[in-house]
């Protein structure tokens, strides 16, 4: 019933649009330059004046109806309930909604609930009625209001740009309201965990086993939620990956934008672009199924013992997905040096791999540090490969043949199954979520300070 | 059309035609008032040449950005490029040390040798060439790196210092060549890229004529710098002239008739006049020559 209303608004507002021109136009005498805005403008304006406050009106319904109606519904309880602890409270409520929905068959149910749920349906549609009565007045109102404001001289123009505006402005703020949204809710959420384990316990522990924490009398006891070996996990992947990226990546950068043809690059770079549209679950399959087995065999034919889920495996593929962050970012940047320094190389004699090494690595060499650390942070994240490819023994090594986890494998496995919500258990995969924010949050204002200070030196 | 003995077709010409333009009286106004007429007026030969070109055409794409141009560079003189915005002369001065096969798509026909030798060889080490004809070019463009090490870079690259003494001797003469030691003798170790405009243009100079060339091409080498930095250059450019051959391309007909022995009008990639600096300045022999510099367009 709600979505026609939303509807009838819209039709109305349309209506609105075209009286509004037709109004301005003819009052415009034919010649639209009498008029202050655009006829389109007048018809804006009166379909925002009908449809805006109408919409608000709905929205705030929307928002606070439901509450309004429990609010009352709950004041109309037999006393006894009403004394019940909040929480038996929310449970009726929640028992009301359900029989309201009809979740529950209500022949089930207890007198004093069906007559709740009668009630609340009553209110609703008591609440709805009201809800068509005033947005439709609302949006006539405002119509008309607008309609009879429409003059010649009215800035039509500048108030449909000023709602722009304000509409553009509420939709950024949402934007960042939801970060910190989320960013507070983590931090919220760690700061019970630590309640429960103390921070130092958590960042140097070097056991991590949250399994034995299920049980209450285990809480904290063992300190079985240091970090460490997820850390150094972590790092060890990344490292790797950062071995296999960044020559591959920094050296195809350089050839696509030094040595390759026109032409080339032209096919080149796309396809290098293409290995950064992969889905990263594709790269899993690839590192369990691919590299993991040929590690594994490699590495018996060479007499080492290699672990069936090994650092090595996730580090490579997570490598090979990060080689066209590196490749891009360092090709920006070397494509950033002004060519008047290739050309004072040359005219000096210099070939390209002396230019490439004396003139322009030098002077792109923070910009590439800033691509780098943006791609580190990236490894640091990255989830779907680890999952698949890294195991979850949290070993404290950096034998790369061995299985190790990470943060973010973590994580996911401490938020996958069933678990009390607020068990340090599931608390610890926020604090190891606030700990990955913290890092890489640092690593890429970093990355963006370098990268930018660099582009400044040539502008 | 007019096609007195001093004109050459410039398609056909073998490079030893032209005589006889002493006998013009001077302020006689040109000898040559078609404008469509794109043979190159004057002598473009010289006694002592160290580059010569010869019918060069340079094509960027489709753009025939040089048409059949030949010219003589003469020795221990500097010789300068004039001529309307657009008309050719950095294309035609990169020709020179082979700078346009930096660029994608640009193509260059005819022949420059340099002593005889011919630089669009096959087997000609283009490296070696450019360190041969060294550039200046139109905005100073420093590497990012300290004074030193600015000027070490080409001795470095060419192996021309045997030890690190050799290698700050030779710095210090280029900058004592290049009038700028006395300004950064304490600061050697500075950023090049810190130094004012004019000392950056004679910091390019000195790393210039750090791997000791033979030709010295400059475009426009002043025209990013205020008057006082202009003059020092200038004074700079006459000095050098004594041990290498000067090009230089300029949008100021005096600067020209300062620094220059010998000056070559181009318009439209065609090289319309070529002479003694004098002689262009005070009796230009194409009208559209003497349009140009007496300022009626460019
Ligand atoms: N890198 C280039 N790519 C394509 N066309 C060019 C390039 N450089 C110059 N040209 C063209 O060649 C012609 C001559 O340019 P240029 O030699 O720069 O003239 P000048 O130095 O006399 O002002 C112009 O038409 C210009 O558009
Ligand atoms: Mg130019």
């Amino acid at each position: 019933m709600l979505p026609y209303l939303v509807l009838t608004l819209l039709l109305l507002s349309t209506i609105g649009y075209y009286l509004g021109r037709r109004r301005s136009l003819a009052m415009a005498d034919g010649h639209i330059r009498n008029l202050h805005s655009l006829p389109s403008y007048y018809g804006f304006y009166t379909a925002l004046w009908c449809g805006l406050p109408a919409l608000l009106l709905f929205i705030l319904w929307m928002a606070l109806g439901s509450i309004l109606i429990t609010y009352l519904v709950v004041a109309d309880l037999p006393p006894e309930m009403r004394s019940l602890p909040p929480e038996r409270i929310d449970l009726l409520v929640s028992n009301i909604k359900n029989l309201v929905q009809g979740n529950i068959v209500s022949d089930t149910a207890d007198p004093v609930m069906r007559a709740a749920a009668d009630q609340y349906r009553r209110l609703q549609a008591i609440g709805n009625g009201a809800l068509w009565l005033l947005v439709l007045a609302l949006a006539i109102g405002g119509g008309a209001y607008a309609y009879r404001t429409i003059a010649p001289r009215l800035r039509a123009r500048n108030l449909v740009e000023r709602v722009i505006m304000v509409f553009l402005m509420v939709s950024s703020t949402i934007a960042i309201l939801t970060t910190i949204g989320i960013v507070l809710s983590v931090l919220f959420e760690s700061i019970r965990f630590f309640h429960a384990i103390p921070i130092t316990h958590f960042l140097f522990g070097l056991q991590w086993s949250p399994q034995t924490a299920m049980r209450v009398d285990q809480v904290g006891a063992s300190g079985a939620f240091g970090a460490v070996p997820l850390f150094t996990g972590t790092l060890l992947i990344s490292f790797i990956a950062m071995v296999v990226a960044v020559p591959i990546g920094l050296l195809s950068a350089l050839y696509l934008s030094e040595y390759a043809h026109h032409s080339f690059r032209s096919v080149a770079k796309p396809i290098l672009e293409v290995l950064a549209g992969i889905p990263t679950v594709v790269y899993g399959f690839f590192a369990v199924l691919t590299v993991a087995p040929l590690i594994r065999d490699t590495g018996q034919w060479l007499g080492l013992d290699v672990a069936s889920e090994s650092a090595l495996a996730a580090g490579l593929v997570m490598g090979i997905m990060i080689i066209p962050f590196v490749s891009s970012l360092s090709d920006d940047v070397i494509n950033a040096v002004p060519q008047a320094m290739r050309d004072g190389s040359y005219a000096l004699g210099a070939t390209r791999s002396e230019t490439i090494k004396l003139v322009i690595l030098p002077a792109a060499l923070p910009g590439i540090v800033g691509g780098i650390l943006l791609a580190f942070s990236r490894a640091i994240g990255e989830t779907m490969i680890v999952v698949m490819a890294a195991g979850l023994s949290a070993n404290l090594t950096a034998n790369p043949l061995k299985a190790v986890t990470t943060i973010t494998v973590q994580i996911v496995t401490l938020l996958t199954g069933d678990q009390e919500f607020d068990s340090p258990k599931t608390l610890a995969a926020f604090a190891l979520g606030l700990v990955l924010f913290v890092v890489t949050l640092t690593l890429n204002i970093i990355a963006l300070h370098v990268v930018r200070k660099y582009r400044e030196q040539y502008e | 059309m007019n096609t007195t003995a001093t004109t050459i077709n410039s398609a056909t010409h073998q490079g030893t035609l032209i005589v006889a333009q002493a006998e013009a009286p001077l302020k006689t106004g040109p000898r040559v008032i078609d404008y469509n007429d794109r043979r190159t007026v004057g002598d473009i030969t010289v006694p002592d040449p160290k580059m010569v070109c010869r019918d060069v055409n340079v094509y960027y794409g489709e753009n025939h950005a040089i048409k059949t141009v030949s010219i003589d560079i003469g020795n221990r003189q500097v010789t300068s490029l004039i001529g309307p915005s657009g008309c050719g002369k950095s294309t035609f001065l990169r020709c020179l040390n082979r700078m346009n096969d930096t660029i994608p798509g640009c193509r260059v026909t005819g022949e420059i040798t340099i002593d005889k030798e011919n630089i669009y060889d096959k087997n000609l080490d283009v490296v070696q060439l450019r360190a041969r004809v060294g550039m200046v070019f139109q905005k100073p463009n420093p590497f990012p790196k300290s004074i030193f090490e600015n000027i070490a870079y080409g001795p470095h690259i060419h192996g021309l210092a045997a030890n690190k003494r050799e290698l700050g001797e030779l710095v210090e003469t280029c900058l004592i060549k290049a009038g700028l030691w006395e300004e950064v003798k304490d600061r050697l170790e500075e950023a090049g890229t810190g130094l004012s405009g004019g000392q950056q243009q004679r910091l390019c100079i000195a790393r210039a004529i750090s791997v000791n060339p033979e030709v010295i091409l400059m475009d426009e080498p002043c025209s990013a710098l205020d008057p006082i930095a202009t003059a020092r250059i200038e004074e700079l450019m006459d000095e050098l002239r004594e041990n290498y051959a000067i090009v230089i391309v300029t949008h100021s007909m005096q600067q020209a008739a300062r620094v220059s022995q010998r000056t070559a009008y181009f318009h439209l990639g065609d090289l319309i006049e070529v002479g003694d600096t004098e002689q262009i300045f005070t009796n230009p022999q194409h009208r559209l020559t003497e349009d140009y510099i007496t300022g009626r367009f460019g």
